[in-house]
């Protein structure tokens, strides 16, 4: 194979496994609730496409398999077989198989995953063997229903009584110029109905030949609902005279098959934008329509949050690899700092009246600070990305370990650095195995308890003061502090006579090597989770809590910064040295005077502020600023740590800027109270105080560096 | 660093003599009384001395950071590092060294001044003698008479890794006055 067609494959592999991910992902949907048309189609169309890609290029088995699945899901597509448990555990087998096949093809070697597939492939044709129709049960290798199946009949797609619209519409070249925006009518359209919509592009001529003002595009589509013929008419009331309407009403069964046609005419053109729901008529307007905004968040992998947005994206999105995306970001950060230079020469400049030079520079700083915005965002996706994996692990464990669990997510939207969310999904997968293995109990357990059979895990995920907190909740048995007590004793982690405060027993279970499960399974239980999980969190500059109640239900809280790119800082002087405080961290800042303070032990200051003693940390100290003659501290600056308010007594308030955040580790090692380092205008470095670790430093100021630090 | 042979190298730092030669290429430089050579391929630059911003609570040899185009890089006092009372003069530089073409870790190191550049052959290097616990032997790839006079080469990523060793953490917080920072 030459290279020029290697790189091609390694291009379908990629979309492969991404029509994978829709494919287990829309199965999974199917078996939690009834199925809706357009799931199905989006189901379909993933392995469509990864069977076309895979005869192209010459990958028979792929082929071939991934056929049989197409044969399957098609009579699903149709109506003319449910989409019930066991048919969806099939699939799900036959994803896996295609996934190993497909791994196989690269690597020149799929005797292995061949093998492994003919048993997958067996079963589905026994699945197609028996005729659709009949009672459907001994379908396929009978087994354990899965915790969330639906009963077959239950899988009516919903709102299949409704009829609809046949809908044609071709405007005329001219309506732009008449003010008329055929996207604007669409989309209304689609608010009145469930609209599936796909471009005609046959009119569009050659680009020599296109006339930019001219409308060249038709739309044929199908709107299911109750809708009134006078209520389509209405929105193109405007029009009329530009454009050729037909509309030809629909029941149910034509509705269906009038779907299926649009839905085959759109994957049998390449070109054509897919058909979709909504938005998508947004995409297929956007290669003329004029620019407008992009109504959803670019998010090329939110399969599972929209099946809409799965069938539009590849009209609108591209691929990068990251290292531009980081290259760029790199750059912005340069220009950054030669920005803030610049401000720094031009606050010089002022007196002199040189106002253009003033404006100019202002003008900059919006530019450059919008830049970095927008270059940021690249990197953002929503959390969902990660999500995403889970349902699968929790329909496969909860088979295994007899569990009943409803997986609920929320705020899957949330957006964070593509880096943070990579390096978060192990953690994600621990926590979530440890909350089906440990946490939630065997059903009739449950019931025994009072609770319902069916445990409920809960993954959110949402914004706080300028960090993201993910939170997994289960409501099953609670960590049992007796035992983790006893085993952290047995260890000797902690002293017989010690008596450690409940957050200080839950933090055990971050300690190396620690597990309280009597029974090591192969999900987990090897104590081997946890630890990695907390320091994985903390790598990525974040913290990971535990709050249990017995009996109630266990809450792991993580807690990331949003980036690990940029931060709003405040620029503070100690002694000689210019610090950053993250500007959000602070409280507020008051003038710091003797009177307010007191000393009630030795190295341990309070200052009154209003009405509440806050404890007192001398930066100069902590930071171990040996100065020749310390100056007092003017400042105190009241921060939240960890939890509890101190204030950092600092020696001036410098300015506010946005700074670069740059790595210590990457050539040197972390240090603790230090989150990193920026460059300032005038090209100095300063470093950035970890305002959340200064509580536990400022807790052993006799021996600053921590012997754990050094590993 | 492997002492195997390699492609010449261009020169990186003009104005020094090269010596011509087979052999490996060594940039040397002198702190106190004595030369030492590092392999010039770990070489990326010479800085001269500039403000370093200290890290707080650090070995006292790790002087702090400074911007190099833009990345954070660690500064190291070798005169502090090997035990030598502490000096800046005219001629002081940082040398920017990447230890490891693996990795992309640079650290710098503040030293006296650069000396020379010399093609250096493997036989010719002796192992180095124990010295006591003066300097960790690790840090020393070995000696070579040059000239009359003698080169110790060092083991850069030894040195580096020592940063973080616990002799010299154990020396600085029983010691924490002996370390002024400078600037």
């Amino acid at each position: 194979m030459d290279e020029e067609l290697r790189q091609i494959l390694q291009i379908f592999l990629e979309e492969s496994s991404e029509n994978l991910d829709v494919l287990e992902q829309g199965l999974l949907r199917l078996e939690q609730g009834p199925a809706a048309g357009e799931e199905l189609n989006v189901i379909f169309r993933a392995a469509h496409s990864i069977k076309g890609g895979a005869a192209t290029f010459g990958l028979d088995p792929v082929a071939e398999f991934t056929h049989v699945m197409e044969t399957l899901l098609d009579q699903l597509r149709s109506g003319r077989r449910q989409a019930d448990a066991a048919v969806v555990r099939v699939l799900l087998q036959a994803v896996d198989a295609l996934r190993a096949l497909l791994a196989g093809a690269v690597e020149d070697d799929a005797t292995a995953a061949l093998a492994s597939a003919a048993p997958v492939r067996e079963a589905l044709e026994a699945v197609l063997a028996v005729v659709p129709g009949t009672d459907a049960a001994p379908a396929g290798p009978a087994g354990p229903a899965g915790p969330q199946a639906t009963v077959g009949d239950e899988a009516a797609p919903a709102g299949e009584d409704a009829g609809g619209w046949r809908l044609q519409f071709l405007p005329h070249p001219d309506i732009w110029q008449q003010g008329n925006d055929p996207a604007r009518i669409l989309r209304a359209l689609g608010g009145l109905g469930e609209l599936h919509l796909r471009a005609d592009l046959t009119q569009v001529p050659s680009l020599e030949a296109l006339d930019p003002a001219q409308c060249h595009l038709g739309w044929q589509g199908v709107l299911r609902g109750e809708v009134s013929q006078a209520q389509i008419e209405e929105l193109f009331d405007w029009v009329t005279e530009q454009c050729e309407l037909r509309l030809e009403a629909l029941d149910a069964t034509a509705l269906r098959s009038a779907l299926a046609e649009l839905d085959s005419s759109a994957t049998g053109e390449a070109m054509a934008p897919a058909a979709a729901t909504g938005n998508a008529a947004d995409g297929a307007a956007d290669p003329v329509g004029p620019a407008h905004e992009t109504a959803t968040p670019p998010a090329p992998r939110a399969a599972a949050a929209a099946p809409a947005s799965v069938a539009g994206r590849s009209s609108n999105f591209m691929r990068v690899s990251t290292e531009k995306i980081d290259a760029l970001l790199n750059l912005v950060g340069e220009l950054v700092i030669t920005q803030s230079m610049l401000q720094t020469f031009g606050g010089a400049l002022e007196e002199d009246g040189k106002s253009g030079m003033r404006d100019g520079l202002l003008q900059l700083e919006r530019h450059t600070r919008e830049l970095q915005e927008r270059v940021m965002q690249i990197r953002m996706l929503p959390i969902s990305f990660t999500f995403n994996r889970l349902p699968r692990l929790v329909h496969d464990l909860s088979a295994k370990l007899d569990r009943q669990v409803e997986l609920r997510f929320s705020g899957e939207h949330t957006e964070l650095d593509k880096t943070v969310l990579e390096q978060l999904a192990d953690p994600l997968v621990h926590l979530v195995r440890n909350a089906l293995d440990h946490g939630i109990e065997a059903p009739a357990v449950r019931e025994a308890k009072g609770k319902a059979p069916t445990g409920l895990l809960h993954l959110s995920a949402f914004h706080e003061a300028g960090n993201v907190i993910i939170r997994i909740s289960d409501d099953g048995n609670g960590l049992d502090g007796e035992r983790i007590l006893a085993k952290a004793r047995e260890r000797g982690l902690i002293e017989p006579q010690e008596t450690p405060d409940e957050t200080q027993l839950h933090q055990l279970i971050f300690h190396p090597g620690f597990s309280t499960a009597e029974q090591v399974s192969d999900v987990s239980g090897r104590g081997v989770g946890m630890d990695v999980v907390s320091r994985n969190i903390v790598s990525l500059g974040g913290r990971i809590e535990v709050q249990s109640s017995p009996g109630v239900g266990t809450s792991f809280t993580i807690r990331l910064p949003l980036t690990l790119a940029i931060l709003d800082g405040q620029l503070i002087r100690v002694g000689s040295q210019i610090y950053v405080v993250p500007l959000l961290a602070i409280l507020e800042t008051i003038q710091l005077r003797d009177a307010q303070l007191r000393a009630p032990v030795q190295n341990g200051e309070v200052c009154r502020v209003r009405d509440e003693y806050v404890p007192v940390v001398r930066l100069a100290r902590l930071l171990d600023c040996r100065e020749a003659q310390p100056e007092p501290a003017q400042m105190l600056m009241i921060v939240e740590s960890d939890g509890q308010r101190i204030g950092l007594a600092v020696n001036d308030l410098l300015s506010q800027q946005q700074v670069v955040i740059k790595s210590l580790q990457h050539n040197y090692r972390h240090v603790p109270g230090i989150a990193g380092a920026t460059i300032l205008g005038d090209g100095r470095v300063a470093l950035i105080l970890d305002v959340q670790a200064l509580s536990s430093l400022r807790c052993q100021p006799t021996r600053p560096l921590a012997p754990a630090a050094l590993a | 660093m492997s002492l195997s042979e390699r492609a010449p190298a261009p020169d990186t730092a003009p104005g020094l003599t090269a010596v011509t030669g087979e052999g490996d290429q060594y940039l040397t430089f002198v702190l106190g009384k004595e030369e030492y050579g590092v392999p010039i391929l770990a070489v990326q630059s010479i800085q001269g001395y500039r403000e370093v911003t200290p890290i707080p609570n650090t070995p006292a040899h790790v002087l702090g950071v400074i911007n190099l185009r833009g990345a954070v890089v660690p500064v190291l006092d070798l005169r502090r590092q090997f035990e030598l009372p502490a000096q800046f003069g005219p001629t002081t530089v940082i040398i920017i060294v990447r230890p490891d073409e693996a990795c992309e870790r640079v650290v710098g190191l503040v030293v006296d001044a650069v000396s020379d550049v010399y093609r250096l052959r493997r036989e010719g290097i002796q192992p180095p003698p124990e010295f006591g616990g003066q300097i960790d032997a690790a840090c020393l790839q070995g000696l070579v008479p040059v000239d009359g006079k003698m080169i110790v080469l060092l083991e850069l990523n030894a040195l580096i890794g020592q940063q973080a060793s616990a002799a010299s953490v154990a020396a600085s917080l029983l010691h924490p006055q002996d370390s002024h920072l400078p600037g």
